[in-house]
């Protein structure tokens, strides 16, 4: 096997590693925003224990864009791309975190009543899901278009999070007691906020690694 | 009487290059198409690219040894510094200006010391507390002065590669070079003398542009600020050493760093 044909076994394998990483934080946001809807909490406790798993997905990608880096001195788009695999596991590794969090806090909901439908939660989810998604396959598919229709679609989020935060509001308004499950949905809410934020990072590597351009923060 | 220190003024060399349509013919073929560079002064340009590609070539011309090919013809404006190297001017007078060191190091069948002390002694220095300063500020330079002092009277063939590679560079030196064009001088060393020469061309920059011809990529980006990619005559590719080994503009630049062809 040639030198290059060893070269690039090695950023495929990194490559698969890496569909089936989202794949599972994918599943994890998934998970964690049915649990709270469906009030499951062994379904929680189960996003909760699989983090573990994502965490150790990101180490073993990571070890292997370390030896990449080590043995094959890789150059131009070859570097970008093993930087941006390496910079894009730190995203997902978060992204799982806080699919855990949400759990956690899903936990400390109780058996009361909503205060209110988490609708818009499930919204926000949903499209996060898809741009953590996509995000990973315009990587894999070097889909300079896809990695940067991600900023507008988290412009969408935002909106999401914003219509979520006023309603929580009103709700504490008009029962102060509301306030207890209000600060819990916030959070949650909060949370798939800043995955939208990660979702966009990894688009920002994925223009990095196509272009040698990375965003000013 | 001729005023030969006003000739010499006349002739000031300055430390940048700058090479505007370069053209070289082996007999009838054709070496480098068109080349245009502007090399910084006291910065390490590199210069890389697959054998035959015209590097090595083109160093060659800035001190004008391509003199000492038979059927070479070159055509375009060198110059260094606002000096015409192909005008009027003395090509010693040039090559004293413009060092070089080679790809296998070469010193003089003779003592450390009369390796040193050759260039200024053919320019007329006799006087021994003089060549004695020359000597010892030439090895000083090239980072010898202490591992060879006690040993200035023993062969320089007696020397390790490495060791006569450096004593190459303070032969260099000893002529007070403004630019140092260095022919892949690290290619026959091992690592430790490869280091060692690295750092010595990081420290002369501090006086003296230097320009690299290597197969190393690695040694490119640890030591030049400047890249150049050459293929097959031309210049494909040239700027900041970061730029071209991060984000090339050219594809033919990406497929040779990154093995895919070459």
């Amino acid at each position: 096997m040639s030198i290059r044909a060893k070269y690039e076994n090695e950023l495929n394998c990194v490559f698969n590693k890496l569909i089936a990483m989202c794949r599972d934080t994918e599943l994890a946001i998934e998970k964690s925003v049915n649990a709270l809807k469906q009030r499951d909490r062994d379904l929680a406790k189960e996003v909760i224990s699989e983090d573990k798993t994502i965490d150790n997905e990101e180490r073993e990608i990571e070890q292997d864009c370390l030896k990449i880096l080590l043995m094959e001195h890789p150059v131009a788009s070859d570097f970008r791309d093993v930087s941006a695999a390496l910079k894009m596991i730190t995203d997902l590794e978060r992204i799982a975190d806080q699919a855990s969090d949400i759990s956690e806090i899903s936990l400390q909901f109780g058996d009361e009543e909503f205060i209110k439908e988490p609708e818009h939660i499930e919204m926000m989810a949903k499209l996060v899901i898809g741009m953590v998604k996509d995000g990973v396959t315009s990587y894999i598919n070097r889909d300079l278009d896809a990695a940067r229709s991600l900023e507008k679609r988290d412009d969408l989020v935002d909106e999401l999070f914003e219509t979520v935060k006023k309603d929580l509001i009103e709700l504490i308004k008009t029962n102060p007691a509301n306030a207890d499950q209000a600060i819990l949905f916030m959070m949650i809410a909060k949370y798939l906020e800043r995955i939208g934020d990660h979702a966009v990072n990894i688009g920002e590597w994925v223009e990095y690694a196509a272009t040698g351009y990375h965003r000013p923060g | 009487m001729k005023n030969k220190r006003k000739e010499e003024k006349q002739t000031e060399f300055g430390q940048n290059i700058s090479v505007k349509n370069a053209e070289l013919w082996y007999g009838d073929f054709k070496a480098l198409k068109n080349v245009s560079i502007e090399i910084p002064e006291r910065k390490i340009t590199a210069f890389i690219g697959p054998s035959g590609c015209g590097k090595s070539t083109f160093l060659k011309c800035f001190n004008r040894m391509n003199n000492l090919v038979e059927g070479c013809r070159i055509t375009g404006e060198f110059r260094i510094g606002d000096v015409d190297i192909y005008g009027k001017t003395d090509v010693n007078l040039l090559r004293r200006n413009v060092g070089m060191v080679f790809q296998k190091p070469n010193p003089f069948p003779m003592s450390v010391y009369d390796n040193v002390a050759y260039g200024p002694r053919t320019l007329g220095i006799k006087k021994h507390a003089e060549l004695d300063e020359i000597v010892e500020k030439s090895l000083r330079g090239a980072s010898m002065w202490e591992e060879l002092k006690d040993r200035l009277g023993k062969s320089a063939l007696g020397l390790s590669g490495g060791q006569q590679q450096r004593l190459c560079i303070a032969r260099a030196l000893a002529a007070n070079p403004k630019i140092l064009l260095m022919d892949e001088p690290t290619s026959a060393l091992d690592p430790i003398s490869t280091g060692k020469i690295e750092e010595l061309a990081e420290e002369l920059k501090k006086e003296i542009t230097i320009v690299i011809v290597t197969h190393n990529m690695q040694q490119a980006t640890r030591i030049a600020d400047e890249t150049a990619f050459f293929l097959l005559g031309e210049l494909i590719e040239y700027g900041d050493t970061e730029k071209v080994f991060s984000a090339p503009a050219d594809k033919r630049t990406e497929n040779y760093i990154t093995g895919r062809f070459g």
